[in-house]
């Protein structure tokens, strides 16, 4: 992990969070890449503008061709982050049509495409694929089946101090605090029994008309009754390059309609490895005396997924693998995408608490921002 | 909805729970008017190791409950 910071080139400005400020760069691409994001163009500053655009197209194969893991880069991760939100915000750089700009969709595409590739190397697997949705249904649960021994949780029920819990909940709330949001991309892309129990899903994970019930609004009030920011991103800055590539992976599969596929295994692989987890995770704050505001979230969840994973793993995985059998095989790799990058995540909040040590980028100061 | 069609449907998920879809309540108990969940849609255990009976709360999955799928429609 880098700790090497890196000033914004654009104004000078002092690092804060979003979206009230432009979150730190990691390296030279994310420096360029932000520097043309929170640029204002005036009537005055043309060639300015064109010097950064010119700096970012020179940062980003030097970036690709430099990485050493691009899963882990925190450069690379924070920039494919920042070229993703431009498609939902909220940021104060997120305006207009920018996320339609050709030059910064190319970027993304160049960070996208070996991104996919090193996920694919290293999910890759020799077993024989199954050919009917019954048996992709089977195949998933049976790849998931380790979930009943979950490593982080069962520790962290019988172990995790406040300081750590705190620390998961600061890692959870990048993707948390805008659940569901990255699969609901599928929706338009899927037919028929597949499309109906994506939305089946989502709508329980929307809050099925309760605006207090989204399942978002739910882990807000988990993080301010921990005296947490429930503000999105505001810990940005904190979280490591690898809980970054998780959310990446979502987006990086949500938007694209080659990769629907993709969208479905992860999200069946993330609900099938949800319910027993998350009934550690309640008992973990409960055991530091903190109610049902803060475990709310965790006790609501053993509830939905346990519905959610067989709605997943049989409608919507087996749904779809029997009306286009040519997913059958993304339907695979986005569940062990989505198995890989939560060992990743969660060996190394294990292995960092275990010795002592932060799991964050830096240690968090609660009024900072 | 059609007179023909079921108010509510029960779909009994191979090696887990019972998916109940539709128009339904169900009853914290014999008795009882109030509900367990409003959830539009909800799984119920039948493997009996849940710990939020009557749903279904993952535990099948511990304990290795079996329950084969039924023989596809002729």
């Amino acid at each position: 992990m880098t700790t090497t910071h890196f000033e914004p080139a654009a104004d000078g400005t002092a690092a804060t969070h979003l979206p009230g400020g432009t979150p730190e760069p990691r390296g030279p691409l994310s420096a360029a890449l932000l520097a043309v994001l929170t640029h204002e163009e005036t009537e005055a500053d043309r060639d300015s503008a064109a010097a950064l655009w010119q700096r970012l197209d020179e940062a980003a194969p030097v970036a690709l061709r430099e990485t050493a893991d691009i899963v882990a880069d925190e450069d690379l991760q924070l920039s494919l982050f920042l070229l993703h939100l431009l498609h939902t915000g909220p940021a104060p750089f997120v305006r207009g049509d920018v996320e339609w700009d050709p030059r910064l969709i190319a970027l993304r595409r160049s960070i996208e495409e070996p991104f996919e590739a090193a996920l694919r190397e290293r999910t890759a697997t020799a077993d024989p694929e199954p050919t009917s949705g019954e048996e992709v249904s089977e195949a998933l649960f049976a790849m998931t089946a380790e979930v009943t021994q979950p490593t982080l949780a069962t520790w962290a029920s019988r172990h995790a101090t406040a300081d750590q819990l705190r620390e998961f909940l600061i890692h959870k709330s990048i993707y948390t605090l805008r659940e569901a949001d990255p699969h609901s991309w599928a929706i338009p892309r899927l037919r028929g029994r597949a499309k109906a129990a994506l939305v089946e899903i989502q709508a329980d994970e929307y809050g099925g008309g309760a605006p207090d019930r989204v399942h978002a609004e739910i882990f807000a009030r988990t993080m301010r009754g921990y005296g947490l920011s429930d503000e999105p991103d505001h810990y940005l800055d904190e979280v490591p390059a690898l809980t970054l590539a998780a959310l990446n992976a979502m987006n990086l599969f949500g938007l694209s309609r080659r990769l629907r596929g993709a969208t479905i295994g992860h999200l069946a692989a993330f609900e099938m490895t949800s319910s027993i987890p998350n009934r550690l995770y309640s008992r973990a704050f409960s055991r530091h005396g903190y109610g049902a505001d803060v475990t709310e979230y965790f006790d609501e969840h053993v509830e939905a997924d346990a519905v959610h994973e067989q709605i997943a793993g049989r409608d919507l995985a087996g749904g779809a693998a029997d009306d286009d059998p040519s997913l059958i095989a993304d339907i695979l790799f986005g569940a062990r995408a989505c198995l890989h990058l939560d060992e990743l995540t969660g060996t190394h909040m294990l292995e960092s608490w275990q010795n002592d040590r932060t799991s964050l980028r830096a240690p968090t100061v609660s009024e900072k921002g | 909805m059609d007179d023909s069609e079921p108010a509510a449907t029960i779909t009994p998920c191979p090696d887990g729970p019972l998916l109940v879809r539709g128009s339904f309540a169900i009853l914290a108990g014999p008795g009882r008017e109030d509900t367990v969940t409003d959830r539009g849609v909800v799984a119920l255990c039948r493997c009996g190791k849940s710990g939020i009976p009557p749903l279904c709360d993952g535990s099948h999955r511990l304990v290795g409950f079996r329950a084969p799928a039924p023989p596809p429609p002729e």
